[in-house]
């Protein structure tokens, strides 16, 4: 298991029990709405604070939040608010590389796994027991005692931390489309295996990956910021989330507001993916 | 997931001796000892394979990194002593002959053995995983105790504390508790003081985000098994609404948690490596982050591998522990 087959099957479980498209909880306005601001945010960041995330004041250091600085200032007198804003763009460039590495990956094992019969099969089973024994970030850390620290290679060793858990979602999901009656339909008619594949299985596994997608980059942010809160991903002064918290917790008793306000957002983040994930899921038609 | 062997070995001797053989053979404990053996070695030959991807001489590192300056002499010396020199199939074959022994080699930084080193961290670490796994258990229980007795608002309430706990991240879960008990109230130590009172913070950290994980899962089990035959023919009996949960619900909603107290061990594991950290708490969590951090790679190989055996440990408890609570699934 990894946390996001937990999360897939958590949010599988949403659907059995809530069927239909059903109206827009409040929860789910609410996350849309945390979405819609991390999209603005990310692509526009001047839009929303149009000053600059480096930019330093020290007459204006460990202010707390105000008027003039909504989240307060740090140890240099940067806005918090700035740099939270400005931070959205790393953070979701993260954690979509990281999303697509592992799903890459995962769609590329679970293919195999499900389309080349008994012995492949078996032996990229074994393989995905064997990186499940790394739990959580283990790989992740692995991978970064090889090629060093760093945002790149955190969004990498994240993306391939998430890899197995995707491949087996694939691979179950696979095997049960090739299983379907419409499948055994269309092998009835003479489509080749290449039509089969191409037209019928792929569409039907791939439907679900919107779901995990969303959920996966949700996560991925959460890893990746934890990274970098270790020091082994962006490195500080940069308008990263993590790399903020972390740089807090020198000035916890004097400044929270310092650590307080990019964990929220992270928090926030983490929450609107899982529930976006769900609400997609619940309205889904796919099988 | 598991293994089962589908061909067993030839036996020989009367029929009754060769199923006698053959049930222990296929005895569900030996058939997952055997498969974490193959998992520990397959672990123990991807991060030696690995760790030879790192850019550099590694005799470099064992003498302190590219700024070191090491001698040409001191290095040859160490290559000679680890054993560098040799071709890459003789080390690995060295290595797992190590490895099979208990001998997790030295480590480059801290001039000594890896397996005292960490062995002595072991305990810290697995006290708190399993000490929040209880914790998680006990919170998820509650809530899913509390929540499917009320009505559809506490359903929602209980439902979206879940959600919200499970994306609680661990640095920030600290982060927050520390302003509020330790800065805010002052009633418990921010850095982990040695015992129990020092064990609070760091336990609440890594227990609540597991318990939303637990909760959704129990949650939705509890509600499945509420609706059940059973539970009609309970209550026609005119038995107590707790009764019920207790006494006939807890077995079946507790089936689907259990099954994932492997993967929340892992968990617990990695989000040690976050808490230890912020604690400063000594463990493996923060040994294995130190390590990381200055490349000591024999140590980070021993965490790996103790890491992986402690899982493979827990994923054959569980599924034991599943095993027994659920007698559906068991052979004639």
């Amino acid at each position: 298991m990894s946390e996001l087959e937990v999360q897939a099957t958590l949010s599988r479980g949403e659907r059995e029990r809530r069927r239909g498209r059903g109206r827009v909880t409040p929860f789910e306005l609410l996350a849309v709405v945390v979405a819609l601001f991390l999209l603005v945010a990310g692509l526009m960041p001047g839009l929303l604070a149009p000053g600059d995330p480096l930019g330093i004041d020290p007459n204006a250091a460990f202010g707390p939040p105000s008027a003039a600085h909504w989240f307060g200032t740090d140890e240099s007198g940067r806005d918090i608010w700035t740099r939270v804003v400005h931070g959205a763009g790393t953070s979701l460039l993260i954690g979509f590389a990281a999303t697509a590495i592992g799903l890459g990956l995962g769609l590329v094992l679970g293919t195999v796994a499900g389309m080349l019969g008994p012995v492949v099969d078996f032996s990229v089973n074994r393989l995905l027991e064997v990186l499940f024994a790394f739990p959580g970030l283990l790989l992740a850390l692995l991978f970064i005692l090889i090629f060093g620290p760093g945002v790149w290679t955190a969004t990498v060793a994240v993306g391939l931390s998430a890899a197995p858990g995707y491949a087996r979602i694939i691979r179950g999901q696979l095997i049960a489309v090739r299983r379907s009656a419409f499948v055994e339909a269309a092998t009835v008619l003479g489509r080749t295996p290449r039509q089969l594949l191409v037209r019928h299985i792929l569409p039907n596994t791939l439907a679900p990956l919107f779901v995990l997608g969303t959920l996966g980059v949700g996560q991925a942010i959460v890893w990746a910021s934890a990274l970098s809160y270790l020091g082994l991903g962006a490195q500080p002064p940069a308008a990263e989330w993590g790399a903020m918290l972390s740089a807090g917790r020198t000035y916890l008793t004097t400044a929270w507001w310092m650590s307080f306000f990019p964990g929220l957002v992270i928090v926030l983040t983490a929450v609107a993916a899982t529930v976006l994930g769900r609400a997609i899921e619940r309205r889904a038609r796919y099988a | 997931m598991r293994t089962r062997t589908s061909s067993t070995p030839a036996i020989v001797g009367s029929p009754a001796r060769r199923d006698r053989v053959r049930r222990v053979l296929r005895h569900p404990v030996l058939v997952h000892s055997a498969g974490g053996v193959f998992v520990l070695w397959a672990v123990a030959t991807l991060t030696f394979f690995a760790v030879r991807l790192i850019p550099g001489d590694p005799a470099q590192a064992v003498l302190g990194g590219p700024g070191s300056q090491a001698s040409p002499e001191a290095l040859a010396a160490v290559r000679a002593e680890y054993g560098f020199d040799q071709p890459l199939f003789v080390q690995y074959l060295r290595e797992l002959g190590r490895l099979a022994t208990g001998d997790l080699g030295r480590s480059y930084a801290l001039n000594m053995d890896v397996a005292p080193l960490l062995l002595a961290q072991l305990g810290g670490t697995l006290t708190l995983a399993l000490l929040s796994l209880a914790v998680a258990w006990l919170l998820a229980l509650a809530l899913a105790t509390w929540s499917t007795q009320g009505g559809r608002a506490a359903r929602a309430f209980g439902s979206g504390l879940e959600i919200t706990a499970a994306a609680l991240p661990h640095f920030w879960l600290a982060t927050a508790l520390i302003i509020v008990f330790s800065t805010g109230l002052g009633l418990l130590p921010p850095i982990s003081v040695p015992g129990p009172v020092g064990l609070i913070l760091p336990v609440l950290t890594l227990a609540v985000p597991l318990a939303g994980f637990l909760g959704q899962i129990m949650r939705e089990s509890f509600e499945a098994a509420l609706e059940s035959p059973f539970v009609l023919s309970a209550r026609a009996r005119g038995e107590g609404e707790l009764g019920i949960r207790f006494v006939h619900v807890l077995r079946h909603a507790a089936l689907p948690a259990v099954n994932l107290s492997g993967w929340a061990f892992g968990s617990l594991i990695s989000g040690a490596v976050v808490v230890e950290t912020i604690f400063a708490r000594p463990g493996l969590g923060r040994t294995l982050l130190n390590a990381v951090t200055v490349r000591d790679v024999p140590v980070v190989i021993g965490v790996v591998l103790i890491v992986a055996l402690a899982y493979i440990v827990m994923t054959l408890a569980t599924d034991l522990a599943g095993a027994a609570l659920d007698p559906r699934g068991k052979r004639a």
